[in-house]
């Protein structure tokens, strides 16, 4: 039964554009400071960027405003704060020192309209996203490929110690951050058609008379099996992309666990994959490393100080020391509560801060205050996802609304957790924020298609044309 | 620039930052508590696409009612804001108000708008439909607070 007392429909689309345009003046500023505070002068470059960065933005709204008029209306202006503020931190970090060779912002604006072209080309031709039920397993055998690309020799290529790039000739790009949306594909059709085998099929275990745990069939556990041996096998040993790993193997569990209400899939899945890692500690020598930079990330061998720079036994000829963590930590600690303020610290210690780490800048310059801006957003993000996941009326829908969630959730807990150190450091980037075309183009994949499904969970039923209530309404 | 003056402008940035959340916040409670005290204006904009498909419907008397609430039974408190469209009443899985009532019928009633008069009409339900004392014979017009009694349900319509 339909809620009886629920809210009248609303499209709030002038709310978002109050949004869309505090997000674009909350960039300019960002940028204003950074110029002031570094060389004591506005930036240059304010006001193309305000035209370009604030033009790309109010015309994602009025696209929206046109093609899914009912979609929900903190969407945009919370992906266009993170993205915004990326920007006024790469120029931060590039164009106003004056060192343009790491990256620029002017490049990241390049991609995000390239981003915002194909966010309006989902919006556009994906009128119904369920029609991507229909071909899970094809969707499954794609995110195969796309993860296995790497591997091939001549195409893959290792960039600070991950497998995890490809080489275009003209540009690289790293096939991952597509092969998780269509994973969630898949797992939203499957879970669609296997949930209640996987949810009610069990075996109770009992200690006394108490039940302990409802164990699934032997068989019913084979697609944690794949989807185990996968992350394990291929990401973590073959190509060290721990990061990537952690991700889907999380997001496989919490779609599961949605579908199925079942705790004893998540107890399971997670003793598995930290028993896969405990079995793995002696003989994987690049895990090894990864594990020892992150629980002796002080040690001065593992952070390579200049009394161990001959020493073979010590990681400075590895990819993984501790160098880049433990100066990210000091950044932050640096930033203290309100920040140095946007220009006034000093990233640049930190090696190759432009991609996981512009945390670390964040939180260097604008505090713990600043930093909880960007994770209320994220999180605002996420639980606008959820809703719309329980706003939705069908299976799949609900499925992927909150397998995408879930994604972006967890990609901000495996960046934000490695950069502080809760988890250990991994190759992931923060959703909309960090610098590369291939991380961006994915997060504002991931918005169009919520979007897309906000416009149609929230849209009002279609009206029937005769009022005798036997006439039944199909929508399109 | 003088530090005081770079600090100031640090400090307005995170206000200006925290604003923003203070702002997507305000924008979400609209989702769980409806819009706030703009009667006027948003609940005449969202009213608008209902009205449109019934013009014929002759508007603006006073005593007319605006929804079907559940008085008395397992739904009490639930309420229904009647539109142009009939409501079916029934046990059955697509009735517009399913009551989980033993002594209610799969299809068990029907309250429509008959040329702005709200009228019940019994759909040949085995324990009947009660208007006051009296059971439903044929389809009767009700005015707003006349009890209508289906099993162990009573519901009413309201202004």
């Amino acid at each position: 039964m339909e809620a009886p007392t629920a809210l009248p429909p609303v499209k709030r689309r002038n709310a978002e554009l109050v949004m869309t345009l505090f997000a674009i003046a909350i960039t300019l500023f960002a940028m204003i400071e950074a110029g002031l505070t570094r060389n004591g002068e506005m930036p240059p470059s304010l006001f193309l960027y305000g035209m370009l960065f604030g033009g790309l933005a109010v015309l994602a709204h009025f696209f929206i405003r046109f093609f899914a008029p009912w979609s929900d209306p903190l969407l945009l202006p919370l992906a266009t704060l993170l993205n915004g503020l990326g920007i006024a931190m790469l120029w931060r970090l590039y164009e106003a020192t004056g060192d343009t060779s790491g990256g620029s912002a002017m490049n990241q604006l390049i991609l995000t309209a390239a981003s915002m072209a194909v966010f309006a080309g989902i919006v556009f031709f994906l009128k119904e996203p369920r029609t991507l039920q229909r071909y899970p397993y094809l969707m499954a055998i794609g995110a195969v490929f796309l993860l296995l690309l790497p591997l091939i020799p001549g195409l893959g290529q290792t960039i600070n110690g991950a497998r995890q790039w490809i080489s275009l000739g003209f540009t690289s790009l790293q096939p991952s951050e597509f092969a998780k949306i269509a994973l969630v594909i898949f797992l939203s059709g499957y879970m669609v058609t296997k949930r209640d085998v996987l949810a009610l099929a069990s075996r109770q275990i009992k200690v006394g008379r108490f039940k302990v745990l409802d164990l699934p069939r032997m068989r019913d556990t084979a697609p944690m099996a794949v989807m185990w041996g996968f992350c394990i096998i291929v990401l973590v040993i073959l190509m060290n992309d721990l990061g990537t790993s952690l991700l889907l193997f999380g997001t496989f569990l919490a779609m599961i666990y949605v579908a199925t209400q079942r705790s004893s899939w998540i107890i399971i899945g997670l003793a598995a994959f930290f028993g896969a890692c405990a079995a793995l500690y002696p003989f994987v020598p690049h895990f090894r490393v990864r594990m020892v930079t992150w629980l002796d990330a002080f040690r001065p061998d593992v952070y390579c100080t200049d009394q161990y720079l001959n020493d073979p036994e010590a990681f400075c000829q590895t990819a993984g020391n501790s160098q880049q963590l433990v100066q990210g930590l000091f950044a932050m600690a640096e930033g203290g509560m309100t920040g140095a303020g946007m220009g006034g610290g000093k990233p640049a210690y930190v090696p190759e801060v432009q991609n996981d780490f512009i945390f670390s800048a964040f939180g260097e310059e604008l505090g713990l205050t600043g930093v909880m801006v960007m994770l209320m957003a994220l999180a605002l993000l996420v639980e606008r996802g959820m809703r719309i996941a329980l706003a939705s009326k069908e299976l799949f829908i609900k499925m992927f609304a909150s397998g995408i969630s879930f994604l972006l959730a967890f990609q901000t807990f495996v960046v934000i957790g490695g950069v502080t150190r809760v988890i250990p450091m991994t190759g992931a980037t923060i959703p909309f924020v960090a610098k590369g075309g291939s991380a961006l183009l994915s997060s504002w994949v991931m918005l169009a298609l919520l979007m897309r499904m906000s416009n149609n969970a929230r849209k009002p039923a279609p009206q029937a044309i005769q009022d005798e209530g036997a006439t039944q309404v199909i929508s399109r | 620039m003088s530090d005081l003056t770079l600090m100031l402008i640090k400090i307005t940035f995170l206000g200006v930052l925290w604003l923003f959340v203070i702002m997507a916040v305000g924008v979400i409670r609209t989702d769980l508590l409806g819009p706030v005290k703009s009667k006027s204006g948003r609940s005449k904009r969202s009213a608008e696409p209902r009205r449109a498909p019934a013009p014929k419907a002759p508007r603006g008397r006073r005593n007319e009612p605006r929804a079907l609430v559940v008085t008395k039974g397992p739904l009490t408190g639930t309420t229904l804001n009647l539109s142009s469209q009939p409501i079916v009443i029934g046990r059955a899985k697509d009735a517009t108000l399913v009551i989980n009532d033993d002594y209610a019928s799969g299809r068990h009633a029907r309250i429509f708008s008959d040329n702005g008069r709200w009228v019940v009409e019994d759909l040949g339900s085995t324990n009947g439909t009660y208007l006051g004392q009296q059971r439903l014979t044929r389809p009767q017009p009700i005015t707003v607070g006349q009890p209508i009694r289906i099993g162990k349900t009573v519901l009413e319509l309201r202004k």
